[in-house]
């Protein structure tokens, strides 16, 4: 009877394909070669045992106060960063809005003349809350699109939600910006909010294009379970109102100039 | 990172933790990537232990594999720009650890190669013994775990090649794919899986001796022990 090498009972136990049945079968029957294998087992089962040391579940904590001093610093994602595609559009989106607001402000300046001009902190702050209430509805759309996407019929095996994670990317650096304002004006709330939508649309920007219905179950439930979709809708409406605070109805405005011509 | 060994736990929930793990890893490296550097300590926290178990393994020493941890990191975080996939962080830092813990291990022997060569013979009479067998030093955890089998297992690892051990650590104790100890090895799948058979040939005649049929120590250890290689199979 031949005997199989050392080599190749290493092999077979490897889960290695090549000559799987023959070995299998050779082995019923060969008492010599399974005890071969069984003294290969033996070797691999006693270092099994092999300890390593336990580290304790604060670990990770000390390594990181090992080296975090020892990282150097990086600036956002640098210059080259900057004029990635993507951000540029967020940046020109954001530019175009600013002066569109400076030059709506200046324009709207001058037939008011009576009613104090509004300073330019508050005409910002208008810019941002009009930018911001159109970005939340924005992503909110995306989230509710998701949120309802279901396969079509019990035989369909992926969905594709290509077009909901390019808008997700879109919405993304717009984001990032609106955070950073939020954050740099000292509304903490607001930042708050979009820094769970960011965590939203990264969730969905790097999901596959095509996802299995248990995989979209799965991405729906992440984002239930953020509550995501209430605080955006929360926020928006709040926006909303204050928007109306800030620049009544043209209704009313209408009367008010009335009023005011009468006197 | 593909595994090879079953834990406890269904694979449905492993898969669901392991892509909500790597969901939350991708976060974390596009924050660190926008600048926010505490979002980078996610990323070690996280993966501190699995990198110090590898490096352990791989170096056979607490010492050396809390360095491989830092140092992995640490090329990490430099590195994080070139970084593709971002969703697989883990299999990235493990590959950048295995693959320091390689150049330490080759610069270990070949700076105790120098040491013990005839012409530093003189010296080494001189230097305190701690140094040149920096395996050997009674750490607490050494002594707790002193039995026969154990130092068997250490020298015989120590026998093996900085690629052996590699190939062997992320086969055996890591669960690794074939195809992943090739890519840290830089080589091809075939002269792999060579190098997972080598390691196993070499530990199998190193502790066959030692090791009974259910993989406990031997009672014929102390008589083994004195000449434990060249054992025929």
């Amino acid at each position: 009877m031949k005997h199989f090498t050392e080599e190749e009972l290493i092999a077979y136990r490897e889960g290695e394909p090549t000559q799987r049945e023959a070995i299998a079968g050779h082995l019923t029957n060969c008492a010599e070669c399974r005890e071969q294998l069984e003294r290969i087992e033996a070797v691999l089962r006693a270092l099994d045992n092999f300890q390593v040391p336990e580290r304790g579940p604060e670990y990770g904590r000390t390594v990181w106060q090992q080296i975090a001093p020892r990282l150097p610093e990086r600036a956002g994602r640098g210059w080259r960063a900057c004029f990635e595609p993507r951000r540029l559009v967020a940046i020109g989106v954001m530019a175009a809005v600013v002066i569109a607001a400076f030059v709506a402000g200046r324009w709207t300046k001058k037939p008011d003349a009576g009613v104090p001009a509004a300073s330019v902190a508050q005409v910002r702050q208008r810019v941002l809350v009009l930018a911001v209430g159109e970005h939340l509805g924005k992503s909110e759309m995306v989230l509710m699109e998701l949120a309802n996407a279901a396969p079509a019929n019990s035989a369909q095996k992926e969905v594709n939600i290509s077009a909901e994670q390019k808008r997700a990317e879109d919405l993304l650096d717009s984001n990032r910006l609106y955070r950073e304002t939020a954050l740099h004006d000292g509304d903490t709330a607001l930042a708050s909010v979009l820094d769970d939508l960011e965590r939203v649309l990264l969730d969905v920007a790097h999901s596959p294009d095509e996802l299995t219905p248990a995989k979209l179950d799965a991405l729906q439930k992440r984002i239930e379970a953020r509550g995501i979709l209430f605080k955006v809708r929360v926020v928006g409406q709040d926006l909303q109102q204050k928007q109306r605070r800030s620049n009544p109805a043209p209704a009313a405005r209408g009367s008010e100039m009335r009023e005011r011509n009468k006197a | 990172m593909i595994r090879m060994s079953e834990s406890a736990g269904s694979r449905p929930d492993r898969e669901a933790a392991q892509n909500a793990a790597r969901e939350s890893d991708a976060i974390a490296v596009e924050r660190t990537l926008a600048g926010e550097r505490d979002a980078f300590r996610v990323l070690v926290e996280r993966h501190s232990q699995q990198l110090f178990r590898l490096a352990y393994r791989m170096t056979g020493n607490e010492h050396d594999a809390e360095e491989v941890v830092q140092e992995a990191f640490l090329r990490a975080y430099r590195n994080l720009g070139q970084f593709g996939s971002r969703a697989n962080f883990g299999t990235w830092a493990y590959r950048i650890a295995a693959n320091y813990a390689i150049d330490r291990m080759r610069q270990k022997r070949s700076e105790d190669a120098r040491r013990s060569t005839p012409s530093s013979l003189a010296d080494e009479q001189e230097r305190d013994p701690l140094d040149s067998t920096p395996d050997e030093r009674p750490t607490p955890d050494r002594l707790a775990a002193n039995t026969e089998l154990r130092k068997k297992m250490e020298e015989a690892l120590k026998e093996l090649s900085s690629s052996e051990r590699t190939a062997f650590v992320m086969r055996h104790w890591e669960g690794c794919a074939i195809e992943e100890i090739a890519a840290v090895l830089k080589s091809t799948t075939s002269a792999a899986k060579n190098t997972v058979f080598r390691s196993v040939q070499k530990l199998r005649r190193a502790l066959e001796p030692y090791v009974g049929t259910r993989g406990a120590l031997q009672a014929k250890t102390a008589a083994a022990s004195t000449e434990p290689r060249g054992t025929e199979l």
